[in-house]
């Protein structure tokens, strides 16, 4: 097998200490936490071989990890751009405008929802509810959350996201301005 | 003055971290009953206090405990329920980022009552900052001693960690949690067993909401009677609400439970009124999952009583004219707001979340967000109503877990009150279709 996916050192560290967290023979316990590192390891999605790695460093069948993998939303089984922009659409968010701001950035990134810009760089999703209701609307972004979001607002921080070009993940420090 | 226990030191610069919750009284309930109680005597105090499941469910926390089932030799486990998911609810997101201590002290207090050794906070994925900020807080608390092996020399060991979900609402429900814990899908179980019986891997576990154990920490400080002091009859307490929506300050408020409904929307004190001065049309009082009240009825009940925040005074009525305390999920609409297209918003929400076990929810659900779809988008008919009508009573108390009853009740409670706009919103395609031709 060419280019077969690998975790660095370190990340196969924080592996085995998160096994250590359960009772023996109950490290399947791992799994959701060893998913999410392994998306963040890996472009931000979890491809088949990346999930057959997840398998094997847990001793588990793959299909244990695919069906764990397809049924959370926070596991992309499609590669994703750099900073994937999540967007709450449920009612809190809705009543104070959410709408307007899933339209304004598809018409300002040229995508629809669900697509990756060409340069790669964005991806946008709408999601449900993320508990930032009161400080509605609000997108996410890696681990950052962007709240009280206007159309100005929205324009900078985009423009902050392209300008670092980095890929974002649920690990990055976060700002937390409101809270 | 209004009392608070939870946020009482909000405004304390530095309370996120350990020395300064220390220095202000921080870690004394485990003192207290580490060292001057029984487990069972915290158990007692918890029963005394009234605290009701702040989760949403609002059963008794103290009953709750008590069923835990105490066989020899087997471990048990307490699971915090951090999945917070119910819209219009971010209580305990506010409290982990502002207090992380209190929890992690509400949930040492209340290992050592029920004897675990080993406990454990399930956040939901995308609060992964709080993780952070959770995780910090424990190992300051592993630093001082009040964690891992022989707490306080009392020869008493508890080791705490964190748990990251996946992005799914359903492991909000506590079998669906703790499946989801042992790397799973969250499919809920059927209950008999329950976890406090067959829990976690299979043992005895306690699952409870965040701003519940963080309850337990005043309520042990200083004693279930006086917590019980607050509030109206069995609603004791205070409670953590999210207030969200067409207000001018949402936010979360800390309420002695049995403020009156009207002055929590209008008062300076709470939501600051309707924004832009507009009207108010309906309120969403628990999270989504309960009942949607128009603006008569969650102000004043059906006998025309002011309407309380409290369990029994927002159930007042039932079904018929009444609604739920829940999550204290509070989400007020004003008179622009379309409640045919609101419902929708949830319709696809449940549909979303729903786990696809149970055919009347994952069908239900479905054909629920199809129908509301047609309607919002100019092509429902009025046969629509009654078939939405029939489809949620088919789902309502035919599912293993209560997801189906959560995506029923907006429903039904809607075409119940609204029944009007849902009329409109169909003929007034009529009119369009028949002007088209």
């Amino acid at each position: 097998m060419e280019n077969k996916p690998q975790f660095p050192a370190e990340t196969l560290k924080l592996i085995q200490e998160i096994k250590s967290r359960y009772p023996e023979g109950k490290q399947k316990s791992a799994l959701l936490p060893v998913l999410h590192l392994a998306q963040a390891e890996f472009d931000g999605w979890l491809s088949v071989p990346v999930m057959d790695l997840v398998a094997e460093v847990l001793d588990l069948d793959p299909i244990e990890v695919y069906e764990v993998a397809s049924f959370y939303s926070m596991y992309n089984l499609k590669p994703v751009g750099k900073c994937l922009l999540e967007v709450c659409r449920t009612s809190s968010c809705w009543l104070r405008g959410a709408e307007e701001i899933v339209h304004y950035i598809e018409k300002k990134l040229g995508i629809r929802e669900g697509e990756t810009t060409a340069d790669g760089i964005f991806t946008l999703k709408t999601v449900e509810c993320l508990g930032s209701c009161g400080t509605a609307p609000m997108m996410m972004c890696g681990a950052q959350f962007h709240e009280n979001l206007t159309f100005e607002k929205v324009d900078s921080i985009l423009e902050q996201l392209k300008s670092e070009g980095k890929r974002k993940t649920y690990f990055d420090e976060v700002v937390t301005d409101h809270y | 003055m209004v009392r608070k226990l939870l946020l009482a030191n909000d405004h304390i610069p530095g309370i996120q971290g350990y020395e300064v919750y220390r220095k202000n009284g921080g870690y004394k309930s485990v003192e207290k009953a580490m060292k001057t109680m029984t487990p069972e005597a915290v158990v007692e105090e918890v029963k005394k206090s009234g605290l009701r499941g702040r989760g949403g469910a609002g059963f008794p926390t103290g009953m709750k405990w008590s069923f835990l089932a105490k066989p020899e030799g087997v471990p048990r486990y307490l699971v915090c329920n951090a999945d917070e998911s119910e819209p219009g609810t971010f209580k305990d997101r506010y409290l982990m980022s502002r207090i992380p201590h209190i929890l992690i002290e509400g949930m040492i207090t209340s290992s050592f009552a029920l004897g675990a050794n080993t406990s454990y906070i399930y956040v939901r994925g995308e609060y992964y900052y709080i993780i952070r900020i959770l995780e910090k807080a424990i190992q300051e608390a592993y630093a001082a001693g009040w964690l891992g092996k022989n707490i306080l020399g009392t020869g008493y060991n508890l080791d705490l960690y964190v748990q990251p979900g996946g992005g799914a609402y359903i492991c909000g429900e506590e079998t669906a949690l703790l499946e989801s814990l042992e790397g799973k899908r969250g499919n809920p179980r059927i209950k008999p067993p329950f976890p406090a019986v067959k829990g976690v891997w299979g043992c005895p576990t306690v699952v409870n909401n965040v701003e519940t154990i963080a309850a337990v920490v005043p309520i042990v400080n200083d004693g279930g009677e006086e917590y019980a002091k607050i509030g109206i009859g069995r609603s004791t307490g205070t409670k953590l609400i999210s207030a969200s929506g067409h207000i001018n300050k949402p936010g979360v408020y800390e309420i002695e439970l049995g403020v009156p409904v009207e002055e929590f929307i209008y008062s300076e004190q709470y939501c600051g009124g309707i924004l832009n001065n507009r009207k108010l049309k309906a309120v969403v009082a628990g999270g989504s999952s309960v009942p949607i009240l128009p603006a008569d009825l969650i102000l004043k009940t059906a006998a025309g009583e002011n309407r309380l925040m409290t369990y029994e005074s927002l159930a007042e009525g039932g079904f018929a004219s009444g609604t739920m305390l829940g999550s204290g999920g509070f989400i007020v609409m004003d008179e622009s707001t379309s409640i045919v297209k609101n419902l929708w918003n949830f319709a696809r929400f449940y549909h979303h979340e729903s786990c696809g076990q149970c055919s009347p929810c994952r069908e239900g659900t479905g054909w629920m967000e199809k129908i509301l779809h047609k309607m919002v988008h100019g092509h429902g008919e009025t046969k629509d109503i009654e078939l939405l009508w029939d489809l949620q009573r088919k789902i309502e108390g035919n599912t293993i877990c209560p997801l189906g009853d959560a995506a029923a009740w907006p429903v039904a409670s809607a075409i119940r009150h609204f029944r009007q706009e849902f009329e409109e919103c169909v003929m007034e395609e009529k009119i369009k279709n028949s002007i088209q031709f």
